[in-house]
């Protein structure tokens, strides 16, 4: 019965593709989480009038995570051959594809954790000031527990963004669903595999989005 | 236990410098509630962070315990900051964390290991009346128990100074009462020394001490609560102290009677003191040829003891009059004659 609809699949090439492109959003999704949350922590900690606030170090900051962020993801896939040949030694397969997704994404999501960390209500700050707080307790204490649903929700965003980033990586030779689309359905004509991989990708944004409402609003005390 | 000396901050803006507090001197005595009063923009905000230091001082010398605030070392101030707890406007709790866990915050802070976290988490509970909600999200609970909450949070570490920065502004006229009377309890119960800032001349009148009056960042009058409801010196320091004794249709009231009785006199006393309880009125018409019709009349209690107004219509023989009149100004309350036929 699927023979005859999808006559093309070849369902062990699919279900490895799809292994691929699900390994790939993982491990993106894990290092992006922690570095964009490091980096948003810092664009927050260092505006003026906050914790660090350091004028310079903030623009600094800002300034390469504008960079990053603008730069159109296939062109920084490109830019990154040299720094991925260095870091993974090859550039072909899943691993090849992380650095590109994780420069390209920790970026993104740094600015959903500083705007999330905004949103804190500044006298809860204060109030830990005035109880003798010291920043990291503040950070670990106040700032991201008060922050979870939003970091949560913005992780979600990130990561459905990421599903479609790794598709167009497997365009480059990363593998993944996003690559058998390409060059088992595209460039062999065979609208049913790029069909069927195309399905697939739209199951895993769901579930993503799904999983994270439910974490999302099981978080929210509010 | 707290000296403000020549305290000043200012603050630069686009528009220039702005004086938000204007070389303030202060001292405030263990144990007491003191109480500063001004409407919005006079600087007390600016002050009682001064006295925590979640605002820097331009200049000036801030002691809290002995400690000059602003020449601690950050962690020196830390601790220190333990020894002086806060209360905001709008509570400032923690809505991820439940009451139990937002009483427990500052004990984390500080450092407390977790079981006796769990047994002063208890005590607190008890204390500010909060028993079978410690499971409770901020946001399940009413204006009122959130504050409970935080006042149990201020309470955790066993401060010295309890800051309250407009503590009862978001509340009702009931639940602000509430929260009050919990005030003056534990000032009673545990000693502690309370500065409040408010608007509310109700508030002072109610729980305060004393009371420093404040307007554009300087503090134009200060003193006792009766002494300044007796005798208020600045026109600001008169329509605070309007706010509670002088009910606002009384002016009308009075213009009516005159309108109305125009023989007579129209007398306001004014009682301060133990005086407010004594039979003033009985005596004057048992002892003294005239009649006596009550206008109006309201008495307030303050920490130090009642104050209250009374407007009355004294009718009689000119004579009598005369002797009623000497009868009054022996006592001691202040006598005012408002209108003389």
């Amino acid at each position: 019965m699927l023979s005859t609809w999808f006559p093309n699949v070849q369902w062990d090439v699919l279900l490895e593709a799809t292994k691929e492109t699900l390994y790939m959003s993982a491990i993106s999704v894990v290092v992006t989480f922690i570095l964009g949350l490091g980096l948003g922590l810092a664009l927050f900690l260092t505006s003026p009038g906050n914790l660090w606030g350091n004028k310079f170090l903030n623009s600094v900051i800002a300034i390469i995570v504008n960079v990053f962020r603008s730069i159109p993801f296939i062109i920084l896939i490109i830019l990154l051959i040299p720094f991925t040949r260095f870091i993974v030694g090859t550039m072909l397969g899943a691993e090849a594809a992380l650095p590109a997704l994780i420069v390209g994404s920790a970026p993104f999501y740094a600015r959903m954790v500083e705007i999330a960390l905004r949103e804190i209500n500044k006298g809860v700050i204060e109030a830990a000031k005035s109880m003798g707080a010291t920043n990291t307790q503040i950070i670990f204490k106040v700032l991201i527990p008060e922050s979870t649903p939003a970091l949560v929700s913005g992780i979600t965003v990130t990561a459905i963004a990421l599903v479609s980033y790794t598709a167009m990586a497997g365009v480059v030779g990363a593998g993944g669903l996003g690559n058998l689309a390409y060059m088992e359905g595209y460039q062999r004509d065979n609208a049913d595999v790029t069909l069927i991989s195309t399905v697939l990708i739209l199951v895993i944004v769901f579930v993503i989005q799904w999983i994270g409402d439910r974490v999302t609003s099981a978080l929210d005390k509010r | 236990m707290i000296n403000l000396q020549s305290v000043r901050k200012v603050f630069q803006t686009k528009d220039g410098e702005v004086k938000a507090v204007d070389t303030v001197d202060l001292t405030i005595k263990q144990g007491e509630i003191y109480g500063i009063i001004g409407y919005s923009g006079a600087g007390k905000s600016t002050l009682i962070r001064i006295l925590n230091m979640l605002e820097r001082p331009t200049s000036g010398t801030v002691t809290i315990a002995g400690k000059n605030m602003s020449e601690l070392s950050s962690k020196k101030l830390r601790e220190a900051r333990q020894e002086i707890s806060m209360i905001f406007q709008h509570f400032n709790l923690l809505w991820s964390r439940t009451v139990r866990e937002n009483i427990a915050f500052p004990l984390e802070i500080a450092g407390y290991p977790k079981d006796k976290i769990k047994q002063r988490v208890d005590e607190l509970i008890d204390l500010v009346g909060l028993e079978g909600r410690g499971g409770s999200y901020p946001s399940q609970l009413s204006g009122g128990q959130k504050q409970r909450v935080g006042i149990a949070r201020a309470l955790a570490n066993e401060p010295k100074v309890l800051l309250c920065d407009e503590a009862t502004s978001a509340l009702d006229p009931k639940t602000t009462d509430s929260i009050l009377d919990l005030l003056v309890e534990i000032n009673q119960k545990l000693g502690l020394t309370i500065v409040l800032i408010t608007h509310e001349m109700h508030v002072i009148r109610k729980i305060c001490h004393r009371v420093a009056v404040m307007e554009k960042g300087k503090v134009v009058e200060e003193g006792d609560v009766l002494n300044v409801f007796k005798n208020p010196k600045e026109a600001i320091t008169k329509d605070f102290v309007k706010q509670v004794t002088e009910p606002e249709e009384t002016v009308d009231t009075i213009k009516q009677f005159i309108e109305e009785f125009p023989e007579g006199r129209i007398i306001q006393l004014t009682f301060i003191g133990g005086r407010a309880g004594q039979p003033l009125i009985t005596e004057l018409i048992r002892n003294y040829d005239v009649d006596v019709n009550i206008l109006q009349g309201k008495i307030t209690q303050t920490q130090n003891g009642p104050y209250g107004t009374l407007f009355i219509q004294i009718k009689g023989s000119e004579s009598a009059l005369a002797r009623a009149m000497e009868f009054l100004n022996s006592v001691q309350v202040e006598v005012e004659v408002i209108h003389n036929a």
